[in-house]
């Protein structure tokens, strides 16, 4: 294979890179004036970006450079649904940038961003656990810059060092882990490394301490504690792109290792999963209810729809996988229409974002009160939005693996955390204020995204070739 | 034949447009756009029958060809099982465009002047056009779900439509009680789509051979708890008792949806399973038609002795639609030479019973809007006022009682004739109903133009002919009436296919002439003069018999008694007892506990990111320890 055939299996992350040189040339080169133009400019780099990317060049699965990187169509669909999200992300984040403080740096957020997305991408298309981990600190360390870009207001300085705190605590007992692997089985290259897997107890503790890793990234409960504070003092558009495209990816990555380099001791993480699963859903679930901030109760919302996410991983199966990254579409499209909504919320009210701030939102801006609505009715996976369909996908590809009482479990929480998403329905349609916040027009960037958004909500779930597209692509699990 | 789109396209956005502005548009815009849509809508099905018919039959098979000019996979399931969404055009879908198309439009054009001044003008087209549009998605239904979920959309668009005058109660109840009594025959025929579905694999109409061989067995069932469906829709007995309280809803309504499409659904549900009902299950379709007879003397006697004009005409439609699901259940074999005339017959009555039937209540709505009542009593002596009205009620009066040349005496004769080639006894059974719908006709034809007039009412409130846009339709449909029995509709539809010549039976014709004349005569003997003493003596004389049939053998004070006394006190009152207390307490247990858990471990979110530390190496090695104790 000559190297121009390597790297075309490599088209994704080579045209991020574009992306992200031609955002620094064109950062380095607009002056004060031109930078006003960054949003388009990024958004339309995105979208030729998507538009290049999101059908598959090849239909079967590729090693190259000796197995370090692996090419596969449905990590091509991944990576592209993590793209839109970003794209997403970029239509949501002009009127927070546009601020006074920020405005000079603007250019930075994007160039971090696909940063870290370039280290998913990588991330996902890992052969080795070097690699992987590479990938893994890529999307992390920028990650801590943009939880921190408001250096100066003190919300986002703390919530930027609990996550770069954290995030080293994890990688650093992860890669504790893997050197446990690494000693144990002698490769640390996926292929190789399953035959050598057996389950003793040095390679126990080294996939719980891998999975703590990943555990961090999704966060899953016990590794979930840094979540409400980051989630909170975090800038909306960074918390939107963390709750969403830091997930996706991790929950993807994590189903692969699991399923393919952890194939012997099945049994051990499917335990494993399922004690993180109903701590997941339980526990981000008793907090969520007790939030005032809107933004904090997302942050426990996540964890929880994190858990539910695992259910999809737990079943180990092709079909779960398509449910899997059909969950993490529809979590997207959901998840950043609210936090699209808090978003522009906040930058119109002055930095409103209690719960008690949306009360009679609906009576001054129907729209947005409507599109919130609609994005939590999703969430709790009401019919017949498409957060049903995702849910009932998961369920089904648990079912099927004869984790009953697991599924039951999950169903009983979705219950509850119904009451917690009807409580902000109830705050904008129902409860009265006697200042609500005021009526404006939010951005055309916002819009658009709230639009996309609303659209996936209703229309992912009953256009079913979706799903059988998705499905198409998973059979290499 | 891909314009065929815009068919069902043009309504739903006719409906989107009038349904989302709703009263930011002046009514008469609302109007004119539900109105030129469907007047598109209606040039579009001439066009495509006109291409279809004309493009000829098939040189090898001598058949017209089924086309599907659009179709695609909507939902697949595992294995073959996939349901589609599409169009299809066969000799009775395109049959039903036209008749579909024809009626709403007048319907359109009418309501212009019956409901003006309405509140809510604009909402009724925007109802309009849903109905418009879920109708004609339900006929050109690629497959048996397809057509489930227009037929679904159908019901509703009738719910929203007869509720209309949502401030009345008695049309909040009729509506309730016609979505529900539909709802619930409808669960048949969820169930016996399911059951075709899951034995021959697929929800196509036309199954191959060996899908049909393998669900052999279970096809009589399937098909069986389809009419169930088809039966609620089309008000067979017992599922009839929504019909008559439907008629709370605008007359113009009532004539496009409770007279000439949606209730006949059900008879095209039947003509559509047709091949299957007479391959497999002939002791079903024999079984339909015992309750379409059943149904249709039923609705005769008590057509009788009904004194609001609609319900009259209620009746009477549900009568018509036993006769012609009784032509479809006749046949014994597929040839329509031999025992299969049945299925044209049937066609052919729903399309001309559709002209003159709209036309009817039509009719009738000009006559409601000239004295502002429904009750026969303040009509009479009415030709004076209403002469164009008065013409083309009677009209049709003589189509639905059969005399010749109207359409109705050819579509009822084959339909007569094919009952006789059954059994002689359908036949002269039929023949008795025959002559009654002239005698109930043609009282209520008396009753509203000659006879006793109200002068009391009329001299205050002066009745006076309809505008120009409720009598232009009235018209028309006259003149559909007047030639519609000269198509050759055996030349386009036939149980096999092939071209069928439509020879009118004498013998046959002769009897139903003669029984119609009796029954005509009577009620003119009866009703014509002022003085009623016959009519009332014979009422005197049978109150007993009367009384029943005035409250139709009081069939809806049994369901009253099985639904209240039976079903809500002794099943419903204590499942909800047990929802109330076991099923909430469950979930009243779940939300005090999961309160009581979140204060109680609110301390883990300290805030202290070294705190966070510890619980993240404490849960990995605790999942750790875990996992090696096991």
């Amino acid at each position: 294979m000559d190297y121009s055939s390597i790297f075309s299996y490599m088209y994704t992350e080579i045209a991020l890179i574009g992306v992200i040189v031609a955002t620094l040339i064109f950062d380095l080169i607009a002056g004060r004036r031109g930078r006003r133009f960054f949003q388009p400019v990024a958004c339309v780099l995105m979208l030729l970006f998507v538009a290049g990317t999101i059908v598959p060049y090849h239909r079967e699965t590729t090693e190259i450079f000796g197995g370090m990187y692996v090419y596969d169509p449905a990590y091509g669909i991944v990576k592209s649904i993590l793209a839109i999200g970003t794209l997403i992300v970029f239509l949501q984040a002009d009127s927070w940038l546009r601020r006074e403080d920020t405005s000079f740096k603007r250019g930075e957020f994007y160039v971090l961003t696909l940063s870290t997305l370039l280290g998913m991408d990588f991330m996902i298309s890992a052969g080795h656990f070097i690699m992987f981990f590479i990938g893994l600190e890529l999307a992390s360390v920028p990650m801590a810059c943009l939880v921190a870009f408001d250096k100066y207001r003190q919300n986002s300085a703390e919530a930027g060092a609990k996550y770069i705190l954290s995030a080293l605590f994890s990688s650093g007992l992860m890669l504790y882990g893997i050197s446990f692997l690494y000693g144990t089985a002698g490769t640390l290259y996926f292929d190789d490394m399953t035959a050598r897997i057996d389950g003793s107890a040095l390679q126990i503790m080294a996939m719980t301490f891998f999975f703590a890793g990943l555990g961090f990234k999704l966060s899953l409960v016990p590794f979930h504690l840094w979540t409400a504070d980051t989630y909170q003092g975090a800038p909306t558009a960074v918390t939107s792109y963390l709750s969403v495209i830091s997930k996706g990816a991790a929950a993807f990555t994590l189903m692969v290792i699991l399923v393919k380099v952890f194939a012997p001791m099945t049994q051990y993480w499917q335990l494993m999963l399922q004690i993180v699963i109903i701590l997941s859903i339980t526990v981000a679930n008793v907090f969520a209810i007790r939030q005032k901030n809107l933004k904090r109760f997302l942050a426990f919302s996540s964890i929880s729809q994190a858990g539910y996410i695992m259910l999809a991983v737990i079943s180990g199966t092709p079909y779960g996988m398509t449910s899997l990254i059909f969950y993490v579409l529809v979590y997207m499209a959901a998840n950043l229409a609210a936090f699209g909504v808090i978003a522009t919320v906040e930058q119109n009210s002055g930095g409103k974002v209690e719960m008690d701030d949306y009360n009679g939102l609906y009576g001054t801006n129907p729209k947005l009160a409507l599109t919130m609505t609609l994005a939590l009715f999703s969430l709790a996976g009401i019919p017949p939005f498409a957060g049903f369909f995702s849910k009932f996908f998961i369920f089904a590809a648990a079912f099927e693996k004869g984790f009953h009482v697991l599924v039951f479990i999950a169903l009983i929480n979705t219950v509850i955390s119904l009451y917690y998403y009807l409580l902000v329905v109830k705050a904008m349609f129902i409860s009265k204020s006697d200042s609500p916040i005021a009526a404006f027009r939010s951005d055309s960037g916002t819009r658009i995204s709230l639009a996309l958004c609303l659209a996936g909500v209703l229309a992912l779930g009953i256009a079913s070739s979706v799903f059988d597209g998705i499905g198409m692509f998973t059979f290499g699990l | 034949m891909e314009h065929t789109i815009l068919i069902l396209l043009l309504p739903f956005l006719s409906f989107i447009l009038i349904g989302l502005l709703g009263t930011r548009l002046k009514p008469t815009a609302a109007g004119a756009i539900g109105t030129v849509v469907t007047a598109i809508v209606a040039v579009l099905s001439y066009w495509t029958a006109f291409a279809y018919f004309g493009a000829g039959r098939d040189a090898g098979t001598g058949l017209f060809p089924t086309l599907m000019p659009w179709n695609a996979v909507w939902l697949p399931f595992g294995g073959d099982l996939h349901i589609d969404m599409g169009i299809l055009l066969d000799p009775i879908s395109v049959m039903m465009l036209i008749v579909i198309s024809t009626v709403s439009l007048m319907v359109h054009i009418y309501s212009f002047g019956y409901m003006k001044g309405e509140r809510g003008f604009q909402r009724y087209y925007a109802f309009l056009s849903l109905f418009t549009m879920s109708m004609l998605g339900l006929v050109v239904a690629t497959n048996i779900f397809q057509m489930y979920v227009f037929w679904e959309l159908v019901g509703v668009s009738s719910y929203l439509l007869i509720g209309f005058y949502y401030t009345k109660k008695e049309a909040i109840a009729a509506s309730k009680k016609a979505f529900i009594v539909t709802r619930f025959a409808d669960l048949g025929f969820l169930i016996g789509i399911l059951i075709y579905g899951f034995y021959t694999g697929t929800f196509s109409f036309t199954p191959d051979a060996p899908a049909l061989g393998a669900a052999k067995a279970m096809l009589p069932l399937a098909l069986g708890l389809m009419f169930v469906g088809g039966a609620g829709k089309s008000a067979m007995f017992p599922l009839h008792i929504w019909l008559p309280d439907a008629m709370e809803g605008p007359t113009p309504v009532s004539a496009l949806i409770h007279a000439a499409t949606m209730v006949v659904a059900g008879v095209y549900l039947v003509a559509r399973m047709f091949p299957l009902f007479i391959g497999f299950a002939p002791e079903v379709l024999h079984v339909t038609a015992y309750v379409g007879a059943f149904t249709a003397l039923y609705a005769a006697i008590v057509a009788c002795v009904q004194s609001d004009i609609k319900r009259v005409l209620a009746f009477s439609t549900i009568s018509q639609i036993g006769f012609m699901i009784v032509a479809l259940g006749v046949c014994t074999s597929a040839d329509p030479h031999q025992g299969g005339l049945g299925y044209m017959a049937s066609m052919f009555h729903l399309f001309t019973h559709a002209m003159f039937k709209a036309l009817l209540f039509l009719g009738a709505g000009c006559i409601i809007h000239a004295v502002h009542s429904n009750e026969m009593s303040a009509m009479g002596g009415l030709r004076k006022y209403m002469p164009l009205t008065h013409v083309t009620f009677l009209v049709a009066c003589l189509a639905i009682a059969g005399i010749w040349p109207l359409s109705g005496f050819f579509s009822k004769d084959e339909i007569l004739a094919a009952c006789f080639s059954f059994s002689p006894v359908m036949g002269w059974v039929m023949t008795f109903i025959a002559g009654l719908t002239a005698f109930y006709m043609f009282r209520l034809y008396f009753n509203i133009f000659w006879g006793n007039e109200n002068k009391e009412l009329h001299a205050e409130h002066r009745p006076h002919e309809a505008p120009l846009t409720m009598t232009v339709p009235l018209v028309f449909l006259a003149a559909v009436t007047l030639f519609a029995g000269w198509i050759p509709f055996g030349e386009f539809i036939s149980s096999d296919g092939q071209a069928y010549h439509i020879h009118i039976d004498w013998k046959v014709a002769t009897i139903s002439l003669c029984v119609a004349a009796a029954g005509i005569a009577l009620a003119t003997w009866m009703y014509m003069r002022e003085d009623r003493k016959v009519a009332d003596g014979l009422a005197a004389r049978f109150s007993g018999l009367h009384k029943a049939a005035y409250h139709r053998f009081y069939i809806d004070e049994i369901y009253q008694f099985i639904t209240h006394r039976i079903i809500f006190a002794c099943i419903s009152a204590p499942v909800a007892w047990f929802d109330r207390h076991v099923v909430d307490g469950f979930f009243n247990m779940l939300a005090s506990v999961t309160q009581k858990v979140s204060w109680g471990i609110r301390n883990m979110q300290s805030g202290y990111v070294q705190r966070y530390g510890i619980w993240f190496l404490g849960g990995a090695l605790g999942l750790t320890v875990i996992l090696l104790l096991i």
